[in-house]
């Protein structure tokens, strides 16, 4: 019979970009039960909405997270806006949804850098950072800030970009476009990669449903679903599709990833292409009252965001579910039946970011 | 796209059969909220299907107990834990219950009141 022992894994452990402990039940090297615990980087950041004025509460929104900051500025305000009954300049929804994706192809090659650290493949990790320089130096340019920054306000965006801006982009979207060539190979075609990605992790997809994946890691099981489909900010006016897999394994969850880089450089040069000219926020008179459920699609998947407002210039509530929220479930469900030594690999391939998840 | 998305007030008694029949749907659970109202609390529970979400909204009196829909939906737990630990729902037959230790904070349910 198999000895039966528990094993802590994290807080701190060299794949987890941030603190998450599990404890594994292990019967000899393999995996049996896990059960994760969170809790040691809680602010309160809900509760803060309490105290800030509901435009002020925009800046608190967009640090939540270091990755998905401009997405958790832009949830925040559109469900406020859709409270008040706001309707946006077309193209602030434009300048959104720019900025939007360039946070997914950013978060993607942060992810992708982190899966090649963890298989001990050093020069694709750097070749991945490297990359995504690129895009930091592109907000930098755009908005002041490299990888937190404030773009978005109730009513539109603080910021603008002028023609010479977006055709800087273009360009750079283009030449990164051309360096993830190599990148793309190797992680698709690598022997190194696909030894240690394949068939590992498997969520197929009823239990993804079930266990409420989201994102890429729901996709990667083949269920058809990205939210950017309802059409928020310009994303009505763009062509976009789901990006799936079917093979539900760590593999295909890289690969969904991938994909969703490449389509967001063809979103990027879409909506450079049809952004209209005009102003970008309207005015904000009163305070909302009521409340809505919003949701879009940050890079790491469905994040949902709440507000209920009573007429006062403080919200009752604001509730923000994040995608790793919903992605600890599978994962815990992943891990079952895998061996020790690969519960870094599988953890990383939720893409955990466990500050959004904490707030 | 235009999806609904629509918050449907339920009473205790249906809740739970309401649940189980949104699961035998193939709804897939994507948040659990608690809000403070006068007197108690409003959970509300939102499904997706496809691209269609509709949120449960239950009222639960402050020292009214509720069943955990972990049962059902596994996934929820750690979303329920979180409404217990911050607003003080009193949630039953949770499978895996932190017992107030989620988020590892001394103040006791600091939601649960304003301010």
């Amino acid at each position: 019979m198999a000895k039966r022992s528990i094993v802590p894994f994290g807080p701190q452990h060299p794949v987890l970009p941030e603190p998450v402990h599990l404890d594994l039940v292990l019967e000899d090297e393999t995996v049996v039960g896990a059960i994760p615990s969170i809790g040691f980087i809680h602010r309160g950041l809900e509760k803060l909405v309490e105290k800030r004025d509901f435009k002020q509460y925009v800046y608190i929104a967009e640090r939540v997270c270091g990755i998905c900051s401009c997405g958790h500025g832009m949830g925040y305000c559109e469900s406020v806006e859709h409270v008040m009954g706001i309707e946006v300049p077309k193209r602030a929804k434009y300048l959104r949804t720019i900025w939007m994706e360039m946070s997914r192809v950013h978060s993607h090659l942060l992810w992708l850098g982190l899966l090649a650290d963890a298989m001990g493949f050093e020069s694709l990790f750097m070749e991945s950072w490297k990359l995504r320089e690129k895009i930091l130096d592109m907000f930098d340019a755009t908005t002041g800030g490299r990888v937190i920054f404030s773009v978005n306000c109730v009513g539109g965006v603080l910021k603008d970009m002028d023609s010479a801006m977006l055709a800087a982009i273009a360009r750079t979207v283009d030449d990164m476009e051309a360096d993830m060539t190599p990148l793309f190979q190797t992680f698709l075609k690598d022997y190194t990669v696909q030894s240690r990605l394949k068939g590992l992790g498997v969520l197929p997809r009823d239990q993804a449903i079930l266990q409420g994946a989201v994102g890429p890691m729901l996709r990667a099981s083949g269920e058809e679903y990205d939210v950017r489909m309802l059409g928020y900010a310009a994303y009505s006016d763009l062509d976009v599709a789901p990006v799936t897999a079917t093979a539900g394994d760590s593999y295909a969850r890289c690969e969904v990833r991938l994909k969703e880089i490449l389509q967001s450089f063809r979103l990027i040069r879409e909506a450079i292409g049809k952004i209209p000219g005009g102003d970008i926020s309207v005015p904000v008179k009163g305070n909302p009252n009521g409340e809505y459920f919003m949701r879009i699609e940050q890079p790491r998947g469905e994040a949902i965001y709440y507000v209920k407002a009573n007429g006062t210039k403080n919200l009752d509530r604001f509730r923000l579910r994040t995608p790793t929220t919903s992605n600890i479930p599978p994962m815990v469900e992943l891990l079952k039946g895998c061996q020790l030594a690969d519960v870094p690999l599988i953890i990383l391939t939720i893409d955990p970011c466990i500050s959004c998840t904490e707030r | 796209m235009d999806q609904k998305n629509e918050i449907r007030e339920i009473t205790r008694d249906v809740f739970f059969a309401t649940v189980i029949r949104m699961k035998m749907e193939l709804w897939r659970l994507v948040q659990i909220c608690a809000v403070r109202v006068e007197g108690g609390y409003d959970m509300s529970y939102s499904f997706c299907r496809n691209y269609e979400m509709v949120t449960l909204r239950l009222h639960v009196k402050e020292d009214e107990e509720i069943s955990s829909i972990t049962q059902v939906y596994p996934c929820a737990f750690l979303q329920e834990n979180e409404a217990a630990e911050l607003f003080g729902v009193k949630i039953r037959n949770l499978t895996v219950d932190y017992r107030s230790k989620l988020y590892r904070i001394d103040q006791e349910t600091p939601f649960k009141e304003k301010g």
